[in-house]
């Protein structure tokens, strides 16, 4: 199963990061996505297809100090 | 007098006062920058929520975004959070921030060193929050750091300068700007830092708890500017005994 932000998820069809981010209406030039602990970049957004043992993390920024 | 400029890993600035966004609405940050007149602004990095807000939206253009490393346990969370906060495509400074212990989030001095001289090497400007130690700071900058930045107080405490003896040591020996970090909880004590050399300032909690957040802004930018104007002016002396500032001319006594 697909975890996504520590939630498992399974995705019926075969879903690009950019499709998973369009879908869940993520703005893409505000987040960073993390899969099985390395960096995509976002030029490979639309290229990499999720499978169902990738653990992503999906971040972006909040107010801190 | 020449443009008092503040160097950080080879940009400049005019102000001295790096803003923090925590604890306070979005909606007032653009009100508290401008009123701070702040060109830095600390940011965190968390798992997005698409039904949120998005603070970079909130954050006026032309600001340099410092995201902090908070949440980090050790150097290797640390590097892991200042690449993706960089593949956000925010720039490249960061704010090292390594906390092993929740209740004062004291920040780990040994981790921060590992994670700075990682992230220094990757091109980062690398900003080490740490607890003010000579030979720590040392090792900061020979790791790469391009400030370091002494607690005050713990972070979010707003009990002032309770290290300044300690920092006043980092400020003497440490060739790189040292800006005060955590803890600060008014403007006369961020204007105190300043008098002592401190290079800037850092403040969230003051100013989120404040009544008025943006106009404990502006308070903070004037004291930190007149703190900084006090600095390059030097300090009068102190003596024990009275020093008259009226000549004492003598038709009263003869």
């Amino acid at each position: 199963m697909t975890k996504i932000n520590g939630e498992e998820i399974s995705l019926p069809n075969p879903t690009t990061i950019k499709d998973y981010l369009t879908l869940n209406n993520y703005r893409t030039e505000a987040v960073a996505v993390e899969i099985n602990g390395n960096i995509l970049p976002k030029s490979s957004y639309d290229s990499y297809v999720i499978t169902e043992y990738d653990t992503i993390e999906i971040v972006s920024f909040v107010g801190g100090g | 007098m020449e443009k008092d400029k503040f160097i950080l890993g080879g940009h400049e600035f005019t102000s001295r006062f790096i803003l923090g966004s925590g604890k306070y609405s979005l909606d007032l940050i653009k009100a508290a920058v401008e009123n701070a007149g702040a060109q830095i602004i600390t940011l965190a990095l968390r798992r997005a929520n698409s039904h949120t807000d998005n603070i970079l939206d909130y954050i006026p253009k032309g600001v340099t975004l410092l995201p902090n490393t908070s949440g980090a346990r050790n150097a290797q969370e640390a590097v892991r959070i200042a690449r993706l906060s960089r593949e956000i495509g925010c720039g490249d400074f960061v704010k090292i921030e390594i906390m092993r212990d929740s209740k004062y989030l004291l920040p780990d001095n040994y981790e921060t060193i590992k994670a700075t001289e990682i992230l220094a090497k990757e091109g980062f400007v690398v900003l080490p929050y740490m607890y003010p130690d000579l030979n720590v700071a040392r090792d900061l900058k020979n790791a790469g750091a391009a400030a370091i930045m002494p607690l005050g107080a713990p972070i979010g405490t707003n009990k002032g300068l309770v290290t300044k003896e300690f920092i006043k040591i980092l400020i003497e020996e440490i060739d790189l700007p040292i800006i005060v970090d955590a803890g600060i909880g008014k403007p006369s004590q961020a204007c105190e830092a300043m008098e002592m050399g401190a290079a800037a300032i850092m403040a969230n909690t003051a100013i989120a708890t404040a009544g008025d957040i943006p106009l404990m802004a502006e308070a903070f930018k004037k004291a930190i500017e007149a703190g900084r104007t006090a600095y390059l002016a030097g300090l009068g002396r102190v003596k024990d005994s009275a020093s008259p500032s009226s000549p004492l001319t003598g038709f009263l006594r003869n």
